[in-house]
């Protein structure tokens, strides 16, 4: 059974906002489950820049921008979009409709092992040290937006 | 040194002419403003039935539409009365004129003596049938008060009927359409606008009016006003009449000439002037819309401003310069309506060809008429961007022929946007106040003027309809040495426009969801800058009549709490001016207890923090607490830290405690630019330290002072004075004026220290507490309007917005494939 991956029944569609995210936790992983009015997506929860819930965050178009300090990350590809130039990524899961359910595919428990935040497969597998967000703004400048 | 001033004064005063000007309005300051530049030898007095300093008539529409507000519109204010040494008597009326003796009397009884004598009267709006005008609901659309009574009227889904299809009937149903008014226009015309427009042009205007949601009846004629003392409906000769609840007349205008006639001057429909506008009497003048000349009495701002110059030639014994007439030109103020109309546009007379093009999928007709190889009118629809050049051709007289083939399509280079560069230095840039591009060269290479602003206040050009703004900036740009664009900065790249630019779209367009102005004037997605900011104008401008998109709002706005670092959040209830209670803080720590709540904290505020607290735990805690949100997690009204005043407090002079209570109660749970903190204290040893905060009101004996614009965080700033106050009502008043001021015009995320630093706090008093009473009222209204409709944000834990909003959704099952 391990061996293969597992689609896992998460929530139901209407679950989901529009233009929203919720997480699910699912053992170890917490993933968050975005709804972009034409189909649903799905990545890690933790922001690879301090852990930052990810399925909060405001979606602007097909990236979401997370809510602790602003990171921006692509929700089909996973990678960040800013600040540029940073090689961290999260890890996206395939999504599917089914009877009203979104499905997430979990995959094999071996892969899930290489993965870690901060870690991204696609550029060579190499850790990424969370580099401060640049964009002229330090963290204390993006707290006092929020603040 | 006294002695000498004053008998300079006495001389002056003897020797100067007296010039009396009977009409505050447009013409009669305009020709002031050029008497003045000719010669200071008059001692002049103005008087004026409006109880308003000279204001741009023009613009009354974009007030009823709600884009400009009645201070926008100023054009003199009271100082440049005072500095001219004019003398302004406003809401009297001049009821007499006695020729041979040369006198005027005025309705409060007094006699004004004259050397000459300025009749600038305007004219008023026509009332076919006297009894209309006796019922009530009959409204017509001259002034700022029939303009004020009209937007308190204007109620949604009122009906309003507009009789009348002109421009002014076209633009006050635009306007009360804008307020929410089910607008029906009825005109007596086979169609609208018949004085500027053709058939077909008409025929595109009605159909763009009806697609902006304005019903057009044409072919009517209006035979009563029904309703026993009040409207309720109007009749028409033709076929059967349509419900009301109130009627706009706008059925045209008839000259003021009533003085004129009492001066036994020859007056006509007008009072007549001739070339020099000069009447029949040698020391009486007359200009503006109350005058004929040639036999035509004119309706638009252009003529009396040529009108005026002459004069003023005329009046200051510089006699020479004529007024020929003027070329007129229209141009309907509708937003998103283009209609422009010049000249002779009848293609019947012998020996006239007409040139047209059209294209109805895009609503654009335009159409010229040529006589004599000139170009003798012009009709535009749905696309006047080549106005100007047209007006040049009617005014230069230039002969086409040689452009004959290109007379609708203009080269490629000119089509790229009016290239100011070609045009030739007599070419009109703003057509209300007659300035040419030559004479704005001139204003920047002689007086040194580098911004648009000094270009106003230099030229006046672009002070009237300001659809030669664009114009004018291009010319800035290409000819200014050291031309500063006034720095506008766009909300951001999805959406690039200027906040109160938005402000006003979002007014105006009537947009209700940040969506669909994202979708209209944006990119369609928008980001966590601009969704956040544009969800912030939705709620002031609408007060919950809009959509409340959550997915536009930052976290902390869609769970009403503070995110921490962890992803937890904060729990802040709200302890009004710090006061609380045993059995209040009971709750807390039992709360603090049930839920493990890993940090309690006594925040800077005069509250209580609870910290680390998990998003599905907050409904239950907020019940739990029985407290409404102290909004410490929102842009929104923070607290009023209080001292104890004179309640306990040995030194205290006032009861800083009830009034802070009372304040933060009045204005709880609004959103603001960014968040606002405020402060009260008792007397000026100021314990709670209100010079530094957002709005602050500090005890005297006697007064209360407040304060706006303090800050003690990133940035230091004292707070400045608003004004000081006899009475705690007094002092509440002003603070909530000031905070709904605030409200509606800082940009997001601007806190009230940049905000004064902007705009000054003499512009901010003078826009506040020391506005005209309307206008005071106008922003309590507002800020009461939305204050009924706002409401505590943790009664969203028991009845949420989306079942899964406080929710940690749980995977339902794992079925393998
Ligand atoms: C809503 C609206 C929109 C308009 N739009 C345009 C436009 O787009 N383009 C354009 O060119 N024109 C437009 N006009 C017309 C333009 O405003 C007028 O042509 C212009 O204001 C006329 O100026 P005036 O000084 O002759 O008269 P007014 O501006 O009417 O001034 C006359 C003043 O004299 C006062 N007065 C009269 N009799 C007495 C008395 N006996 N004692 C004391 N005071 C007296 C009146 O109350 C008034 O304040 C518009 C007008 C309105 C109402
Ligand atoms: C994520 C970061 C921040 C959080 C969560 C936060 C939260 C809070 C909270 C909950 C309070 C108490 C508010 C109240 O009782 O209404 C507070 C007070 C305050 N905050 Fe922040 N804040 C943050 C960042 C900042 C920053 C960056 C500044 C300064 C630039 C700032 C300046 C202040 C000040 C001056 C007070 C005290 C106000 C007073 O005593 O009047 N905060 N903050
Ligand atoms: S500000 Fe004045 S009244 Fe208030 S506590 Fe301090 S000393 Fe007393
Ligand atoms: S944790 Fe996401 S931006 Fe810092």
């Amino acid at each position: 059974m391990n061996d293969k991956p597992k689609w896992i029944r998460t929530a139901r569609c209407e679950d989901i906002p529009l233009r929203e995210g919720r997480s699910v936790r699912f053992g170890e992983r917490e993933i968050a489950i975005f709804n972009l009015g034409d189909r649903f997506v799905a990545i890690s929860n933790r922001c690879p820049h301090r852990d930052g819930p990810l399925s909060e965050g405001i979606v602007s178009g097909n990236t979401v921008v997370c809510p602790l300090h602003a990171w921006k990350v692509g929700l089909d590809t996973g990678d960040v979009e800013r600040p540029a130039d940073t090689l961290a990524c999260v890890e996206t899961f395939r999504v599917r409709v089914e009877a009203g359910f979104i499905l997430v595919e979990m995959p094999l428990e071996g892969a899930e092992k290489k993965q870690a935040p901060g870690i991204c497969i696609e550029h060579g597998g190499l850790p990424v040290v969370p580099k401060p967000p640049r964009m002229g703004i330090d963290d204390s400048d993006i707290r006092n937006i929020r603040a | 040194m006294n002695g000498s001033n004053e008998q300079s004064n006495g001389n002056g005063n003897a020797n100067r002419e007296r010039l009396v000007v009977v009409g505050n309005g447009m013409a009669g300051v305009a020709c002031v403003e050029q008497i003045l530049k000719h010669s200071k030898k008059f001692e002049i007095t103005i008087f004026g039935d409006e109880t308003h300093v000279n204001y741009n008539r023009i613009l009354l529409s974009s007030v009823l539409a709600g884009e400009k507000s009645a201070d926008d519109i100023v054009l003199n204010s009271l100082e440049w009365y005072e500095q001219n040494g004019i003398r302004l008597r406003l809401g009297v009326r001049v009821t007499g004129v006695d020729p041979a003796q040369k006198t005027v009397t005025v309705d409060d009884g007094s006699v004004t003596a004259f050397d000459k004598l300025l009749l600038a009267t305007g004219s008023s709006p026509l009332i076919p049938s006297l009894d209309w005008v006796q019922k009530e609901g009959v409204y017509v659309f001259r002034s700022i008060d029939d303009t004020r009574a009209l937007l308190e009227r204007a109620r949604p889904g009122t009906k309003a009927v507009v009789i009348g299809g002109g421009l002014l009937g076209l633009e006050a149903a635009r306007g009360l359409q804008v307020q929410g008014c089910d607008v029906t226009v009825v005109h007596l015309m086979d169609r609208l606008m018949e004085r500027q427009l053709d058939p077909t042009g008409g025929g595109y205007l009605k159909a763009k009016m009806e697609c902006m949601g304005v019903k057009v009846l044409l072919n009517k004629s209006t035979t009563e006003i029904l309703g026993n003392g009040k409207a309720e409906g109007v009749a028409f000769k033709e076929g059967p009449s349509i419900e009301a609840d109130f009627v706009v007349v706008a059925a045209g205008i008839r000259p003021n000439t009533e003085l004129g006639r009492k001066a036994s001057l020859q007056v006509n429909r007008g009072i007549v002037v001739n070339d020099h506008m000069e009447t029949s009497h040698p020391d009486i003048f007359a200009v503006g819309e109350c005058v004929e000349h040639k036999g035509i009495c004119y309706g638009l701002v252009a003529p009396l401003f040529e009108q005026g110059k002459v004069l003023a030639a005329t009046i200051t014994g510089n006699k020479g310069p004529t007024y020929e007439g003027t070329v007129l030109a229209a141009k309907l103020k509708i937003m998103g309506v283009d209609v422009f109309s010049a000249g002779d546009f009848n293609d019947k007379a012998p020996g006239t060809d007409a040139v047209r093009y059209e294209d109805a999928a895009l609503g654009i007709y335009k159409k010229i008429t040529i006589r004599d190889g000139k170009l003798a009118g012009v009709i535009l629809v749905g696309d006047t961007s080549d106005s100007h050049r047209y007006m040049d051709w009617l005014r230069a007289g230039t002969d086409l022929t040689a452009m004959r083939k290109q007379l609708l399509f203009p080269s490629p280079v000119a089509d790229a946007g009016l290239d100011t560069a070609q045009m030739p230095d007599h070419e009109t840039v703003c057509g209300c106040l007659g300035v040419s591009k030559g004479a704005i060269i001139q204003a920047i290479h002689k007086k040194g003027v580098n911004t648009l602003a000094q270009l106003k206040e230099c030229t006046r050009a672009s002070t009237g309809c300001g659809s030669c703004t664009e114009l004018c900036q291009q010319l800035l740009k290409a000819v200014a040495p050291e031309f500063q664009e006034e720095t506008r900065k766009t909300l951001c790249k999805c959406v690039p426009f200027a906040e109160d630019n938005l402000r006003e779209i979002l007014r105006s367009q009537k947009l209700r969801s940040v969506q669909e102005v994202l979708d209209i004037y944006g990119n369609g997605t928008g980001c966590e800058v601009c969704k956040p900011a544009l969800s912030y104008m939705m709620d002031m401008i609408w007060c919950g009549d809009h959509e409340e998109d959550r997915s536009a709002r930052f976290v902390n706005d869609r769970v009403h709490a503070n995110i921490q670092k962890d992803g937890t959040f904060s729990v802040v209830p709200r302890i009004r001016g710090g006061v609380t209670s045993p059995a209040e803080l009971r709750r807390i720590a039992d709360v603090a207890d049930k839920y493990n709540v890993p940090m309690v904290k006594i925040t800077g505020s005069q509250r209580i923090d609870l910290l680390g607290v998990r998003k599905s735990d907050l409904p239950k805690i907020w019940a739990d607490l029985g407290m409404p949100s102290g909004q410490a997690y929102t842009k929104g009204v923070r607290m009023v830290k209080t001292c104890v005043g004179t309640e306990f407090c040995r030194f205290g002079v006032q009861d800083s405690t009830s009034a802070g209570i009372e304040l933060e109660r009045r204005l709880e749970n609004l959103f603001t630019p960014h968040k606002v903190k405020m402060g009260a204290v008792g007397c000026p040893r100021n314990c709670a330290e209100a010079t530094v905060k957002d709005i602050g009101i500090i005890g005297q004996e006697g007064s209360w002072q407040v304060v706006v614009g303090g800050a003690a965080g990133k940035s230091v700033r004292k707070a400045d004075l608003l004004v000081t106050v006899a009475s705690t009502e007094e002092a509440l008043s002003a603070a909530e004026i000031f905070f709904q001021y605030y409200r509606e015009n800082a940009n997001y995320l601007e806190r009230t220290y940049g905000f004064l630093e902007r705009l000054g706090i003499e512009k901010v008093r003078k826009e506040t507490v020391y506005a005209p009473e309307p206008v005071r009222q106008g922003l309590l209204d507002r800020l009461h309007k939305s204050k009924a409709l706002a409401q505590d944000a943790w009664l969203e834990g028991e009845t949420p917005r989306h079942p899964t909003q406080f929710i940690q959704i749980e995977p339902i099952e794992r079925i393998p494939l």
